[in-house]
């Protein structure tokens, strides 16, 4: 059963700007521009696009921030814009590039004040909160004030905040923008884990494909306010015909190598480019350039967003 | 409350800066006998009024004038994905009780202005003071308000709502009776704050009014007070309804 609908949603924004001396131009921006999609109960989604494609302005749709200029939604059965305190109930929100907390309380304190506002019962919230401490590593965060926290931790923070009512839906706003890899593993190994046991819908933007490959099993792509793909991550690949390529650094300078299933699309001196079908493995690939040639040093480039969109493009 | 002394200082110096603002009054007062036709403890109980509905808005929805800044770094939105209005969250977030000075000033000037004029008690005149600290009250808040409203779409707009607030307090401050007509019209029919002192005050002392208003208007604040929360409720609704966010 779909928890969230989406039918041709619309958005947009009227910008002014400087015409004459005394005359503003009046433009109207289209940020959302006929969006439809349906998401069940318990699924996880991707949300990715380039900057500016209308991500955030669709979230903020959906958790009744912003009100449509046109089309209609449903999230968990509620008409988020009218309904939107009645809808906080029942989803968690996470913005990456800002806190929920209270900047100058310690954690344990925003969390106290968070249980009050969302009227989350002492029992329920005493054990919410201690599993979420464990899962997330926040025991020693407690009793730091916000400010003084690292942003890998503040997001460990805003997470556990979000969860801590119970949400059977979660948005994420490019939660893993500015992590380090292990942060961003932890963060996506949580997540994995919370979908798995609570079976909580989760819908996250990002620009990491990396994430995606981890946790969702379906993607949304969007463009200039459009959905350009909805399915799952291996069709994507396909459709785009999108590559991941390894760079090798060889020991001496070398004709093209030949391995199976790639293609050289570059050399540079001892250095060369191999693409290869994103959806299958490197393993492969890097055994067999290691058994046949000297390799000083190897990397996988993973295809970036941008790529794969523009390669949809020209398969559409 | 952690900070106790430190709280204690703040209520008396905040209370006594406003007590200087009022000592300014009635250092003019040594120079002339009547202002506006008004004596000083008349000019006290209208002070009195005024001071004491701006500080109890003030305590009650005075955080509204961060909205702006709310609406710039974000903070905003993640009051609107919480389930309780965001007006009373932004009343409750850094709740200044401090505030309470300039409360306690305002009831000491009115307390004096009351003694001091010359008034002819009756129960329903304590029934139109009671419900004028009330309306009056009401309606400051409307406005304060209504200057978040405006914040929310605009973004930044906290000068504005202060000249109509603390600017407001400060023309109420006067006898409007010193001001030209068009100023009380304005204060009377556009945006209420006539009602918070000077018609129940002229009711009060049994003035006639000095533009020849209705009388009626004496008793009226309370509908004031109804119909400026009704528009800034209205207001608000609209302003959140077209709240922007920023981007990303």
């Amino acid at each position: 059963m779909a928890v969230i609908e989406v039918t041709d949603l619309r958005r947009t924004f009227v910008v002014r700007s400087k015409g004459g001396r005394l005359r503003r131009e009046r433009r109207e921006v289209v940020a959302v521009d006929g969006v439809s999609f349906g998401i069940d109960a318990g699924e996880v989604v991707g949300f990715i696009g380039p900057n500016g494609a209308g991500k955030s302005t669709t979230i903020k749709m959906l958790t009744g921030i912003l009100v449509p200029t046109s089309g209609r939604l449903h999230v968990d059965g509620l008409d988020p814009s009218r309904r939107r305190t009645e809808l906080a109930r029942r989803i968690g929100v996470v913005f990456g590039h800002r806190s929920g907390l209270w900047w100058d309380l310690p954690l344990r304190d925003s969390f106290a004040l968070l249980a009050r506002i969302y009227d989350v019962p002492r029992d329920r919230y005493r054990t919410n909160l201690a599993t979420l401490v464990e899962l997330l590593d926040l025991a020693p965060l407690l009793d730091v004030p916000v400010r003084q926290l690292s942003l890998g931790q503040r997001m460990r923070g805003d997470i556990a905040a979000a969860l801590l009512h119970d949400p059977p839906i979660l948005y994420l706003d490019e939660p893993t923008i500015g992590l380090d890899l292990i942060s961003k593993a932890r963060l996506r190994d949580f997540l994995r884990d919370l979908n798995a046991e609570r079976g909580t819908t989760i819908m996250l933007t990002t620009h990491d494909l990396v994430d995606i490959e981890h946790i969702c099993r379906t993607v949304m792509v969007i463009d200039a306010g459009r959905l350009v793909f909805d399915g799952d991550l291996t069709a994507l690949q396909r459709v785009g015909g999108a590559t991941r390529t390894v760079v090798v650094d060889l020991e001496t300078q070398l004709e093209p190598v030949r391995v199976p299933g790639t293609t050289v699309t570059r050399v540079e001196g001892p250095r060369q480019w191999l693409s290869f079908p994103a959806h299958s493995s490197a393993a492969p690939i890097v055994s067999a350039l290691a058994a046949a040639y000297d390799v000083v040093d190897l990397s996988i480039q993973e295809p970036a967003i941008e790529d794969v969109i523009r390669l949809l493009y020209a398969a559409g | 409350m952690t900070y106790r002394a430190s709280f204690v200082a703040m209520t008396v110096g905040q209370a006594l800066i406003t007590l200087i603002d009022f000592a300014a009054i009635a250092i003019m007062f040594s120079h002339i006998d009547e202002l506006g036709g008004f004596t000083l403890g008349e000019v006290a109980l209208l002070y009195g009024m005024s001071g004491f509905a701006l500080g109890a808005a003030d305590l009650l929805m005075g955080n509204t004038e961060q909205l702006g800044r709310r609406v710039r770094d974000g903070s905003f939105d993640a009051m609107l994905v919480r389930p309780v209005a965001p007006l009373v969250q932004i009343a409750a977030d850094q709740f200044a009780l401090r505030r309470v000075g300039r409360i306690t000033q305002a009831v000491a000037v009115l307390g004096w202005g009351l003694a001091a004029s010359n008034i002819d008690w009756s129960v329903p005149k304590v029934l139109v003071l009671l419900a004028t600290l009330v309306s009056g009250s009401v309606i400051f808040c409307a406005v304060f308000v209504l200057g978040g409203a405006f914040q929310v779409l605009a973004g930044d707009a906290t000068e504005v709502m202060n000249a109509f607030t603390y600017g407001g307090n400060t023309l109420t401050q006067f006898p409007l009776s010193i001001y030209p007509a068009e100023v009380v019209r304005s204060v009377t029919f556009i945006v209420p704050l006539a009602f918070v002192n000077w018609y129940p005050a002229l009711y009060l002392l049994d003035v006639e009014d000095p533009f020849g208003l209705p009388s009626a208007l004496q008793y009226a604040s309370p509908v004031a007070a109804v119909l400026a929360a009704a528009a800034a409720a209205v207001a608000w609704r609209a302003g959140v309804r077209r709240y922007r966010s920023t981007g990303s």
